[in-house]
């Protein structure tokens, strides 16, 4: 057969160099985004933790104008002294630590003094700060009366290993870290079996009722970790229904954090465990069985084996996500000091940031060790996951079935019941008191927190974080995975890309005050807006997104460019026409996830709302602190319901969406 | 002038090279095939024809044009995988178009080419299909059409039947085979089977260790294999070390054979080698030279053919595999123990130096 229609030459032209650059240009923005968004703030961080800042009176002289004449009116360090005067009222110096001269030099001692010098005597200059103006070395200012009231000492600021010294050497402080791996070990050892157990119900068993409790065991993930402390509150608190359960002991305390960090934890190490269960090979049980191993032998040589990777990875999961949340501590924590709680106390507390950065390198460390452990276990774990299997069918056994339901059902009720009491708190007056119905605790304006615009906030962050996220987070993915060349630069971004998980929020959170609270840095216009809300919540969930994305593109066959490169397509066609919509399911998941994770959390952006970008999960917090548990509680459930309706809206639109575009996947 | 021209092409990563100074000339419209074990550097070398690995030193010349560092989208070839790469959301319509856009074709001028090709591979009836509602074979041809539709200069095969069954292998690449010839598309197909290649190819190129063995016609490799890597992969080999004692005549663990000496000087040590199919089984009293008499050690039967160990008898410890045709079995009722002669002619037997390989 001729050939007969005529195929001109492809336009080799501008498009497809276009193409290489596109490309190029883009690898560099995203690497530049999360060095700008991850590295350089924690950059900043590490050195703010090693700046010591100290006021030093003895090298700043005085001279008073008075009755004609200049008198030597000494160092400061002997003003002090001489009155007594506590520097900075005994606490250690940050750098936002200042100083009052007139606060030191009593009225009666300046009286008949016209003028003032002052001079800074030491070898950095910059101990005197006059209304935005900072001294130079061996400067002197010359002053009159007004201007020397505004005068205004500054601490000098060296680099050593002080902070780390000091917090060492404060019991108060350093207590905080057996405190947190205590409740993080704690609650790893309660919610390990509880979550194994049910994920074990759900593919081993025939119980009744799967669909419901798998739905139940996911709901604490679209809830603030703020709002079980609330829960138990009201639960075992002073006026709790249950108080007497607890036998005299306090909630508040660490009894209050493992309970809740219990619920919060709970979804993500049953999510790991299903997975790992799920995969059994059901020949392997065929064999032990025709090798007459009992029921417990099987148990204690297929079954947990089989599960070992999933279940190392989610106890460190779960005991990151613990060592690492500063909600649940802060609600029912009460005195018990516990590391991430810390980093708040510090700087929004005492506003000492050099305290809160030396915290936050050391709750980087347990993070960064539980992270480096659970990537290899998962990583395994995945190896067993390609191998061919069959899969196992379980056979109904009545009274393990009962067993398992009743199990099951226990669990439920904590779940269901820490959140029905929120919702009954919020719809009553005043619980437990005034038992009638009233909307008054949905009257958020009239609370602390930002009233009902945080929660249009948090819709619109969260909203932004889905959107713009997803777009960077499976770009990113498809460019470190599919294309030839620029090895190094993908090396990078994978590295960068595994970053974030090992971060704690309020780590982040805080590097980002450092870095972009900076008049110096040219980004600091930034600080106080929602793309800094969005912009750092996108790096805080990062990773997980990034992995999902990344397997979803491992599915596909990895020649898809090199033909559609054959034919002198160019890229973002191929990646229009065939990547996005092949991998439209796992681009849902990965934009729901931002979403709803934005939606709840706290940790990053409590320290980057600003009055105009208060945020609902924020306002949960504020509200709680001030003592208005009831709408804090309110809040906290229209989280879940928005998350729920979130869900809703994507299950809805993946089907549809589906249904014409993955009509390949049906044979 | 050829259509296609390497000089010296060279792939190395890292440390390690996985093709080595190759040097190779293609006519237009010639079919030519990569023969090797897996590991050899073929896939690697098509890789670089096409532009997706860039060579670390030599030239690649193309229909006079050098493309040695043109990317695949400048260059002029259309590529099949042995995953065929079927975009599996799209119909093997709009698979076969793809390559057709962008172009500045109408629409009407894309269905008609798109036609053309179905026609051509035989699916016109699967056109609104998607991938996986097709068999494996359809598939493959699917994967052919979407690479010929731009009608490309050069066309790469990469092990395209190797996940396919036996039986369709064996039909596809009679197809594949005729619709080059029909097209006159220079082709090149990378495969690690040799029968394939055999049968497929007007010539072939056995890689080892990225540098080729061997280059010349199906025929020419199999009765002339250049070394003895080249003997041993393509087809089956019996090999003897030996001696040459004088001019035409070789020792062997006390044995003495007739054969070609040309080029080796005596005591120099060899390697003979000849081909179980090459051992002459009938009418002996022509072949006087080399005749044996041994034991039947082993017989694997083969459908046609059985294939026999022999040893023992006048051949000592030396042990030879034979090919005998079903029908002489039968006649002479061979079986594991019963004694045969056979003789082998000295123009069958071939010399490599030992230590060659």
């Amino acid at each position: 057969m001729a050939v007969q229609v005529a195929v001109p030459p492809a336009r080799a032209g501008l498009a497809l160099k276009a193409d290489v650059w596109l490309t190029r240009g883009f690898i560099v923005a995203i690497i530049l985004y999360l060095v700008v968004a991850l590295a350089l703030p924690l950059a900043t961080l590490l050195q703010k933790s090693f700046e010591v800042y100290e006021f030093r009176p003895e090298k700043v002289a005085l001279a008073f104008y008075r009755d004609g004449a200049w008198q030597d009116a000494g160092r400061l360090s002997e003003w002090v002294e001489r009155r007594g005067y506590v520097l900075n009222d005994g606490l250690r110096a940050s750098e936002r630590s200042r100083e009052r001269f007139v606060d030191i030099i009593p009225k009666r001692e300046r009286r008949g003094v016209e003028r003032f010098r002052v001079t800074d005597l030491s070898a950095g200059g910059g101990l005197l700060l006059l209304e935005g103006r900072l001294s130079e070395p061996g400067e002197t200012f010359e002053l009159s009366r007004r201007e020397f009231s505004r005068l205004r000492l500054r601490p000098e600021a060296r680099f050593g290993f002080d902070n780390y010294r000091y917090y060492f050497a404060t019991p108060a402080l350093r207590s905080s870290i057996t405190n947190s791996l205590f409740i993080a070990t704690l609650t790893t050892l309660i919610v390990i079996p509880i979550a194994f157990g049910y994920a074990y119900a759900l593919t081993r068993s025939c119980m009744p009722m799967k669909g419901f409790f798998k739905l139940v065991a996911l709901v604490p993930i679209l809830v603030p970790s703020l709002l079980p402390g609330i829960g138990l509150v009201y639960l075992f608190g002073k006026q709790g229904v249950l108080t007497p359960l607890l036998f005299g002991y306090d909630i508040y305390g660490p009894i209050g954090i493992v309970m809740a960090s219990a619920f919060f934890t709970f979804p993500h190490a049953f999510l790991i465990i299903l997975t790992a269960l799920s995969i059994a090979d059901a020949r392997l049980y065929e064999a032990a069985l025709s090798l007459r191993a009992s029921p417990a032998r099987i148990f204690w040589t297929v079954t947990l084996p089989g599960a070992r990777y999933g279940l190392i990875s989610a106890a460190f999961v779960v005991f990151t996500l613990v060592i690492t949340d500063f909600g649940v501590p802060k609600v029912v924590g009460g005195t018990y000091n516990v590391l991430a709680l810390d980093i708040y106390k510090q700087v929004i507390g005492q506003q000492n940031f050099q305290i809160g950065a030396v915290v936050s390198v050391v709750l980087l460390f347990p993070a960064a060790v539980a992270f480096a452990v659970d990537r290899m276990a998962s990583r395994r774990q995945v190896a067993l996951l390609t191998a061919r299997a069959v899969p196992l069918q379980p056979e109904p056994k009545r009274r393990f079935d009962l067993l398992m339901l009743g199990f099951c059902g226990l669990v439920a009720v904590y779940i269901l019941g820490i959140l029905i009491m929120c919702q009954l708190a919020a719809l009553f007056t005043f619980w437990p008191y005034n038992l009638t119905f009233s909307l008054k605790n949905y009257d958020f304006d009239r609370m602390d927190g930002g009233g009902w615009a945080s929660y249009w906030n948090s819709v619109e962050m969260a909203s932004w974080t889905a959107l713009i996220g997803t777009a960077i987070v499976f770009s990113g993915a498809y460019i470190v995975e599919k294309i030839r060349g620029l090895f190094a630069a993908r090396q990078g971004f994978q590295l960068l890309a595994m970053m974030p998980m090992a971060v704690p929020g309020m780590v982040l959170g805080l590097s980002y005050i450092f870095f972009f609270n900076n008049p110096a840095n040219p980004l600091s216009f930034l600080y106080g807006t929602m793309a800094i809300l969005v912009i750092s919540t996108i790096v805080h969930f990062y990773t997980v997104s990034h992995l999902t994305a990344v397997t979803a593109l491992k599915q596909m066959d990895a020649e898809f460019e090199a033909v559609s490169e054959s034919l002198k397509q160019p890229l973002w066609r191929m990646f229009t026409r065939v990547t996005v919509p092949v991998c439209l399911p796992a681009i849902l998941d990965i934009a729901i996830y931002l979403f709803v994770n934005a939606m709840t959390t706290v940790s990053a952006v409590v320290f980057l709302y600003s009055t105009r970008t208060t945020l609902a999960s924020v306002a949960v917090l504020n509200m709680d602190d001030a003592g208005d548990i009831a709408p804090a509680a309110a809040m906290g459930m229209m989280i879940f319901y928005t998350n729920v309706a979130a869900r809703l809206i994507q299950t809805l639109l993946a089907r549809a969406v589906l249904a014409r575009t993955q009509a390949w996947r049906r044979r | 002038m050829s259509y296609l021209l390497l000089d010296g092409v060279t792939k190395r990563f890292g440390a390690f090279t996985a093709v080595d100074g190759v040097s190779l000339t293609i006519e237009e419209g010639e079919f030519v095939c990569f023969l090797g074990p897996s590991g050899c550097g073929k896939t690697t070398l098509l890789r670089t024809i096409s532009g997706l690995e860039f060579p670390s030193q030599g030239r690649i010349v193309q229909a006079g044009r050098d493309v040695t560092r043109m990317p695949p989208r400048e260059r002029d070839f259309g590529i099949v995988f042995q995953s065929y790469a079927l975009f599996p959301n799209l119909t093997v319509r709009r698979n076969i178009a793809y390559g057709l856009e962008n172009r500045g074709m109408s629409r009407s001028a894309i269905e008609a080419r798109v036609d053309e090709l179905l026609e051509l591979v035989g699916l016109q009836e699967h056109a609104h299909k998607y991938p996986a509602q097709l068999s494996g074979g359809q598939q493959q041809r699917v994967a052919l059409a979407r690479a010929l539709a731009p009608s490309p200069g050069l066309l790469l095969l990469d092990e395209p039947l190797s996940a396919l069954d036996a039986k369709v292998r064996l039909y596809l690449r009679r197809e594949i085979r005729d619709l080059q010839r029909r097209l006159g598309v220079t082709t090149i197909m990378v495969t690690h089977d040799q029968e394939e290649a055999l049968s497929v190819a007007d010539r072939i190129l056995v890689m080892k260790d990225g540098r080729i063995e061997q280059i010349g016609t199906p025929i020419e490799i199999y009765q002339n294999p250049a070394t003895p890597f080249v003997a041993d992969f393509v087809g089956t080999m019996n090999f003897l070390k030996g001696r040459v004692e004088a001019p035409g005549i070789c020792r062997l663990d006390g044995l003495t054979l007739r054969c070609r000496t040309a080029s080796f000087h005596q005591g120099d040590p060899v390697v003979l080698a000849i081909r179980p199919e090459d051992v002459v089984l009938r009418d002996l009293e022509r072949a006087p030279e080399n005749r044996f008499q041994a034991r039947v050690l082993h017989a694997d039967f083969l459908g046609p053919y059985v294939r026999v160990e022999v040893g023992e008898g006048e051949l000592g410890g030396v042990r030879l595999l034979v090919d005998c045709p079903i029908n002489l079995v039968r006649e002479r009722e061979l079986r594991e123990g019963t004694a045969l002669t056979f003789a082998l002619p000295a123009e069958r037997i071939r010399l490599y130096r030992d230590g060659a390989g």
